[in-house]
């Protein structure tokens, strides 16, 4: 629902990381995103367009790696997927089990064009 | 050519950075600060309100809200709390820019214990720190027993949890095992406690456990003096 402001920061954090390397383009963004941050992709892709105008980050395609949020169960140590409505363990039954994953939030990387490249390539 | 520069940044930082700005504001005021998180209706601002009236007397605190109209501070207001309005415009939860920039409209240094109202909303406040000591989630029994199915990321954030209304139990179909059973896997040990604004019931156990928080915080706090 906050995917406007967030895009806002992914934007920032990029620019910055972009402009420290020399780059003078961004081609894509790498970003992590657990099952558990509430995120809607598209609609950051959406933003993202608008908010980019005018840098050198526009137009660069946003890539998310999906994290699934994974439990584990206590007393057999077996591990799934979180699923929505049941949290027993569907090997053993068990029910004291515990979330190891899926709140992962952050950009892993930045595919960029650097200075010196730019001559090359145009 | 296309070069890869490797990253690995919060998306978030720039909000847990201002967090940690709001915890060093509130440490060097000795003030304990809660953030209450619920759905709409959940029942925020009467457990507010009535924390607010058992502690007045031996506590000094203070009432941050997130809201678009100053309707739920009033009765606050007139009790002579210091209250301060974070006008959220609409916005679906509170961040740590918001909460950094209201805290000069309230003198932290007279508050033991800062109480922070955030937006109604299960999902967008669980990802904003906001430098505060301790989470409450306040969920109700009308809002049904699959609220930690649904909104995992709230109950795993939270401190403390309330199941409000409970005055309502006979009248749903609430199976207390099964919330509390997804609770447990997603924050186990949380500290749990039914309660009902209407009757004043489980009050006793709440307040007790805020009271033993205050209490574990001053002597923290006053140690290093000692």
């Amino acid at each position: 629902m906050h995917e406007l402001g967030i895009t806002q920061s992914i934007l920032q954090i990029v620019l910055h990381h972009a402009e420290q390397a020399g780059a003078v383009r961004v081609q894509r963004v790498n970003l992590v995103i657990g099952q558990l941050s509430s995120i809607v992709d598209e609609s950051v892709q959406f933003y993202w367009d608008i908010v980019s105008e005018g840098t050198p980050a526009h137009g660069a395609e946003l890539h998310f790696t999906r994290v699934a949020a994974r439990l584990r169960c206590d007393d057999c140590g077996h591990d799934f997927p979180l699923n929505a409505e049941d949290y027993t363990c569907p090997q053993c039954g068990g029910q004291r089990v515990r979330v190891i994953g899926g709140d992962e939030f952050y950009i892993e990387s930045i595919d960029v064009d650097l200075a010196q490249d730019v001559p090359q390539t145009t | 050519m296309t070069q890869n520069i490797p990253v690995v940044k919060k998306i978030l930082n720039e909000n847990d950075l201002l967090a940690q700005q709001i915890r060093q504001r509130l440490e060097a005021t000795d003030t304990f600060a809660l953030n209450f998180m619920a759905s709409p209706g959940g029942g925020k601002t009467s457990v507010i309100t009535r924390t607010v009236q058992a502690l007045r007397d031996e506590v000094r605190l203070g009432v941050m809200d997130g809201d678009i109209v100053e309707l739920d501070l009033r009765e606050l207001a007139q009790m002579g709390i210091p209250v301060s309005l974070i006008n959220t415009g609409g916005q679906c939860h509170l961040d740590a820019n918001m909460v950094f920039s209201a805290l000069p409209s309230l003198e932290l240094e007279a508050l033991d214990l800062l109480i922070i109202e955030n937006v109604g909303n299960l999902i967008c406040p669980a990802a904003f720190d906001l430098g505060v000591h301790a989470n409450v989630v306040i969920a109700s029994v009308p809002e049904g027993d699959d609220k930690p199915y649904k909104y995992p990321a709230m109950f795993k954030g939270a401190d403390v949890l309330l199941l409000n209304k409970m005055d309502l139990a006979d009248y749903f179909d609430f199976r207390v095992d099964y919330f509390r059973r997804g609770v447990e896997a997603l924050n186990p040990g949380l500290a749990f406690f039914p309660i009902s604004c209407r009757s004043g019931e489980g009050f006793d156990a709440w307040l007790a456990w805020l009271r033993e928080k205050l209490a574990t915080h001053q002597a923290q706090r006053s140690e290093p003096n000692s």
